[in-house]
């Protein structure tokens, strides 16, 4: 077989395929679940309930949602320039470690710790993934091993601070950090409501990628350098600085993340802040097709299906780890379909 | 210092290396053999893991221990197939779809595990493999309880360096493999299918990593556990650039780092343990691997055309 490529894909093309991903996706889902021994449809539909059932459930969607958003945020925009950062679980413990030391430490009011803990767990991200990105421009050292095995050293670094310097000496023996204070907390998005103003931040920061990717020129770098390299180069775009620029906003993103599950969620550091947000990020950012906007929409689907898989999980016998398998297939399916979308395949 | 000299006498040291050794060469072989096709493989991380599971599983369903080798084997090639499907015809991009096999595969593994042992709170063990005395050899001082009383896997995983060695650089078949990793136009114009050799490729090699996988369970710890593979796929990718996609740098790679890793499992036994913390240890062989990469990057002869698929027609 060959692709051959489409001049003007119909719209029942670009858009009837990823539809169809999803819905291969949940036949995948409906197979897993009859392998539990549950009906399939009464699984989604616990699922659908979890997820935006109630209230309740709606608002614990969206907070799941907000590191997401972050995470999904920072690979969009790194893998537009082809720049692969698997390394946002890093990135955000980075963001997390230093809106603690910061909110612990720091002897400051509440109102002037809330941006400072956020600018400084950005610039922490950004310089995480320098490394790994200097690494690959002066060396050709491959981002995807060194950003990854990044997320071991610096679970193992969290850890090694939770045990010693930063354990709290009132947390019972438990290797976690101590909270920072209330008045420097993410308030409250709608008084009486369990949503923080991370997701605020979350969506605010969707909107400026979105700005800085179509209305700027560094937006514009970053598509050509992405598009093909070598031609960027002989264009005279910078592509060593355009990729540096690239790691510290994604970075910077990933580790709003922490910072928003720190500050806004949490209040403190433990070795379980997150359940692989910055692996979950890439399949946000992949089924969003890498744009600022469809990451909100994305990261919110994804969400639901992990908070609406626990709750199914409770009252059905299908285990959790069918949302991860669902979100595997999502991903795998959707680049499928989209490569569908501008080719034909041809036999021969 | 003398402690350091105590550990590196003593035979249980050398027996250690080729023990943490095996579930890399064979893993390793693995990616070496994906890329030296032209494509990486970054589902190595979930087909280790569910290599461990499944071989894990049908030892303890009651195959034997061969048998679960086998199954281990099957499991990897069936993630292999689907990444050779999406990546080598379709051509879609390596890293995602690679990312995404990861997902697919550890969270099947973990599915499995939930569905076959719901009531568990914690795994059941199995009988794995035992240490086999090789006959002769293994009454050598020093040198037979180092080198030659290992389990069968072990002496597989070097049997399957050879077996990989000889196969690229001795055969037809591992002349039109490298070849395809190169220069995938000549190889078509020799007639040859340039989509069958890749994803051949591809599903041979997930099929070690699979076996590498199994190591851990069915040799080495005799049960499944959650991230039990942490990160050993990413150090195999790792030793693939060290090893200047040569099986026998690879080799001496895996055979290194294993070293530096039991060298830091026992140091923290030693009079170091108290003065570092014990993650400091465990951050080591990351490190390694990260700057092997950084060490190899100015002279590693990488394959043409790794990472670059193959449309027929195109150009």
């Amino acid at each position: 077989m060959r692709l051959e490529a489409i001049e003007n894909p119909t719209l029942a093309r670009s858009l009837g395929l990823p539809v169809l991903a999803l819905v291969a996706t949940f036949m995948v889902g409906g197979f897993l679940a009859m392998l539990a021994g549950a009906n399939p449809l009464l699984t989604f539909g616990l699922i659908v309930k979890g997820a935006v059932g109630s209230k309740f459930a709606l608002l614990e969607t969206l907070n799941r949602a907000t590191p997401l958003i972050f995470t999904g945020l920072a690979v969009a925009v790194a893998f537009r320039a082809k720049l692969w950062n698997i390394g946002a679980e890093a990135q955000l413990y980075a963001g997390a470690l230093v809106t603690i030391l910061i909110g612990t430490k720091l002897a400051l009011p509440g109102p002037l710790l809330i941006p400072l803990m956020g600018i400084g767990a950005m610039i922490a991200g950004g310089v995480v993934l320098l490394g790994p990105v200097l690494l690959k421009t002066r060396l050709g050292v491959d981002e995807v091993v060194t950003t990854l095995l990044f997320n071991f050293i610096m679970l193992l670094l969290i850890s090694m601070l939770l045990e010693g310097p930063l354990k709290d000496p009132m947390g019972m023996g438990w290797p976690k950090s101590e909270a920072i204070p209330r008045n420097a907390r993410l308030p409250r998005l709608v008084e009486g409501l369990r949503l923080h103003w991370g997701f605020g931040i979350a969506i605010l920061s969707a909107v400026v990628v979105w700005v800085v990717q179509t209305r700027t020129t560094l937006g514009y770098e970053i598509r050509a350098v992405g598009l093909n390299a070598e031609a960027a180069r002989f264009a005279g775009i910078p592509v060593g600085a355009v990729m540096v620029k690239t790691a510290l906003l994604s970075g910077g993103l990933a580790a709003l993340a922490g910072y928003s599950e720190v500050a806004g969620l949490k209040g403190n550091l433990t070795l379980d802040l997150s359940p692989g947000f910055g692996y979950t990020g890439i399949v946000v950012a992949m089924l969003a097709l890498l744009n600022p906007l469809g990451v909100i929409v994305s990261a919110i689907f994804v969400a639901g299906i992990f908070v609406g898989a626990d709750g199914m999980s409770r009252a059905a016998e299908v285990p959790t780890y069918i949302a991860d398998i669902l979100l595997a297939c999502a991903l795998l399916f959707m680049v499928l379909a989209i490569l569908l979308t501008k080719f034909r395949v041809r036999k021969g | 210092m003398s402690e350091i000299v105590d550990i590196l006498i003593s035979a249980s040291f050398w027996a250690a290396v080729l023990r943490i050794a095996s579930p890399l060469i064979f893993a390793t072989m693995g990616e070496l053999i994906c890329e030296r096709a032209g494509v990486l493989n970054l589902g190595i991380e979930g087909i280790m893991v569910i290599g461990a599971f499944a071989g894990w599983i049908a030892v303890y369903a009651g195959l034997p221990l061969w048998g679960g080798v086998a199954v281990a084997m099957l499991s990897g090639m069936f993630f292999g197939l689907i990444h050779a499907v999406l990546t080598v015809p379709f051509g879609l991009s390596q890293h995602v779809v690679g990312i995404g096999i990861t997902l697919l595969a550890t969270s099947s593994a973990y599915y499995a595990y939930r569905l076959s042992l719901p009531e568990v709170s914690s795994p059941p063990r199995i009988e794995p493999f035992q240490p086999i005395d090789i006959p002769g050899l293994s009454d050598l001082p020093f040198v037979g309880p180092a080198l030659f009383s290992q389990t069968p896997l072990t002496y597989f995983a070097f049997f399957t360096v050879l077996v990989v060695a000889l196969v690229l650089y001795r055969t037809p078949l591992g002349l039109a493999l490298r070849a395809v990793g190169e220069n995938p136009s000549a190889v078509e114009a020799q007639g040859l299918s340039v989509t069958a050799l890749r994803m051949g490729a591809v599903i041979v090699g997930s099929g070690l990593m699979a076996v590498g996988g199994a190591f851990l369970t069915i040799s080495a710890f005799s049960s499944f556990f959650f991230e039990m593979v942490n990160g050993r796929g990413w150090i195999c990718i790792a030793l693939v650039v060290f090893g200047a996609w040569s099986p026998s740098r690879a080799l001496l790679g895996a055979l290194l780092f294993a070293a530096f890793d039991a060298l830091q499992v026992r140091l923290q036994q030693t009079s170091y343990g108290t003065l570092v913390p014990y993650q400091v240890f465990l951050m080591i062989p990351y490190i390694l691997s990260i700057l092997a990469l950084i060490l190899m990057s100015r002279r590693a002869n990488v394959p043409a055309a790794l990472m670059t698929p193959y449309n027929r027609g195109e150009r």
